[in-house]
């Protein structure tokens, strides 16, 4: 059984780790804590249930097209919100309240157009096979979390490592003043890792949907709150922190509902959280960071 | 006391009652963001104060001017458990770990049992009142003039305007913000504890992430030039919801709408006037 929950929290942290990802590279590259990051999660997940639901579109087909649409409404946010506050080199704290405003007015707007009850993308939609791996019981859905979560790692990775735009990107995040002088445009880039991130968050939206089949507005707002305690663990603006610190709350989490409490389970993040700050505060794999003036 | 004040009061008793409690925590949020850091933990200071509050006086039934200190004391070291590692660090971390807290809080309130549960608890005697309410806010509000007036407010003055530079003309920067921190804490937990004493009842749902947001948009409101805007802030956006009755469901779309656009284009706030230096400044505007 243990190992069977092991995998079941890895496939849960899986997208845990999609989510504090985008988070993370948002920070690192734009500098900007961006609180609305959570809402494109609700959203992708609200537009893949849609689609599948009003169009008959496959999972898949809806999957792409959600992640494309939160991605979309990311870019759009971060230029009408921030682009100000950039220009201006407002701190970090300016763009976490701004944020934090835009956040509240999300989803309290989308709550009241839509309403709060739970919603269920139809049982035809979803492939509800299982087959046997290992002993272990994999389900389709799991299987198509794992996937994603490898190709949209993988592709990011290619992104920012190997083309010119990833070159670009790791400019900015080590000289946003000057990446200008160097031909960059500046805010087309600052645009599109909005876009990027935004895409991650409604990728995970649809994924989590999908694996517990329960979407409602707010699902992004207990999400955001897990993700700071993933994005703290693993290191704020660290990447590859964030994706195993997605994973060890994932597989924490799982094993606590499975021997101590369900209850206990959102428990988890926010210890880990706590206790990263005490003990290990620049995160997993952090150096201590000095500033300059 | 007047036959029509006595009329209104009685209609009015909540809103009147949650106008000062509100006045307090914003004055709270005023302590943290006039040294230029951003705590989300206010809400759950304030449950903390209430829920010792509400402990203290249904199962110790200790008397009420002890319980008032004690609930100053409690929240206070919570702030001391969460600010001590985090105000070394950024800003975001404590923004972070604040909402980390209050969401720990939550759990901890809904699962278990001395605490009430997902009901809260209720039942508690109605010991606090107007009095209580507004001679605290006043109390603070007069403190916090004399502070913003002395070394300590100039300190925290040259902090929010830039750390760096305060940090290297001699503020003692870890000692203001986590003073700071445990101050305002306090005062939240003295807020908590003086609602919970009016209302009879509280529970977990009181003190999430939604109240620790509002509370922040007492004092981006009002503006922290001066303890007075915060305080000014929390009154309008307590009357607002009064006033905008007929939108129902989009009053926090309101509230969400002021907070962008008060950051955006209003960053001092609706008071933005400093308190006294303005006389040892000839020029005055240099800023």
């Amino acid at each position: 059984m243990l190992s069977q929950q092991l995998f079941n929290g890895l496939v849960v942290g899986a997208t845990y780790a999609i989510f504090a990802l985008g988070f993370t590279v948002m920070f690192g590259v734009l500098g900007v804590v961006n609180l609305t990051y959570g809402f494109y999660f609700s959203f992708g997940a609200l537009i893949a249930l849609w689609l599948t639901q009003a169009l008959n579109l496959p999972v898949w087909a809806s999957f792409l097209i959600a992640v494309l649409a939160s991605g979309l409404v990311a870019a759009l946010v971060d230029s009408l919100l921030l682009t100000r506050l950039r220009r201006a080199r407002a701190p970090e704290l300016a763009s976490l309240m701004v944020t934090l405003g835009a956040t509240l007015l999300l989803y309290s707007l989308s709550s009241s157009l839509i309403g709060v009850e739970i919603r269920r993308f139809p049982a035809a939609a979803i492939n509800a096979s299982a087959f046997d791996l290992l002993g272990l019981r994999v389900s389709m859905t799991q299987l198509l979390i794992v996937f994603a979560a490898f190709a949209m790692v993988g592709g990011l990775v290619y992104l920012i490592q190997y083309t010119r735009v990833g070159l670009a990107i790791r400019a900015m995040a080590e000289r946003p003043d000057t990446i200008a002088l160097m031909g960059v445009n500046a805010g087309a880039l600052a645009r599109l890792v909005s876009f990027v991130s935004g895409s991650l968050a409604g990728a995970a939206g649809v994924l989590i949907g999908l694996n517990y089949n329960a979407i409602q507005p707010f699902m992004g707002e207990q999400m955001m709150l897990k993700g700071f305690a993933v994005i703290i663990l693993g290191g704020l603006g660290d990447a590859r922190g964030a994706l195993v610190a997605g994973l060890i709350v994932g597989m924490l989490e799982t094993l606590t509902a499975g021997y101590v409490a369900s209850s206990w389970k959102d428990a988890v993040g926010f210890a880990l959280l706590v206790l990263t700050l005490w003990i290990r505060p620049a995160g997993l794999f952090g150096r201590a960071t000095v500033k300059r003036a | 006391m007047p036959a029509f004040l006595d009329d209104f009061l009685f209609t009015y008793e909540s809103l009147v009652h949650s106008l000062g409690v509100n006045g307090l925590l914003a004055l709270s949020m005023y302590v943290v963001l006039a040294m230029g850091q951003l705590s989300l933990g206010q809400a759950a200071f304030m449950g903390i104060g209430a829920y010792t509050s509400a402990l203290l006086t249904l199962n110790v039934g200790a008397p009420f001017p002890l319980v008032l200190v004690a609930v100053m004391i409690t929240p206070a070291l919570g702030a001391l458990i969460i600010g001590a590692p985090t105000l070394r660090l950024s800003g975001v971390y404590l923004a972070l770990a604040t909402i980390g807290v209050g969401e720990m809080l939550r759990l901890l309130y809904i699962n278990t049992p001395l605490f009430g549960g997902a009901l809260g608890l209720s039942g508690i005697p109605r010991l606090a009142g107007i009095i209580w309410i507004y001679g605290c806010l006043a109390v603070g509000l007069i403190v916090f003039v004399f502070v913003a007036r002395s070394r300590v407010g100039r300190a925290m003055e040259a902090m929010r305007e830039d750390e760096l530079a305060a940090g290297a003309i001699g503020v003692n920067l870890p000692r203001y913000k986590l003073g700071g921190l445990v101050v305002s804490a306090a005062i939240a937990g003295l807020a908590g504890a003086l609602d919970a004493h009016v209302s009879s009842f509280i529970s977990p749902a009181a003190y999430g992430f939604d109240a620790a947001v509002t509370i922040l948009s007492f004092a981006l409101l009002g503006g922290i030039g001066s303890p007075f805007g915060p305080v000014l802030g929390a009154i309008i956006l307590t009357l607002l919801p009064e006033a905008l009755r007929p939108l129902q469901d989009f009053r926090l779309v309101v509230n969400g709408l002021i907070i962008v656009l008060a950051v955006l284009f209003m960053p001092r706030g609706l008071l933005a006037w400093r308190m006294g230096r303005l006389a040892a400044r000839p020029g005055g505007a240099s800023r």
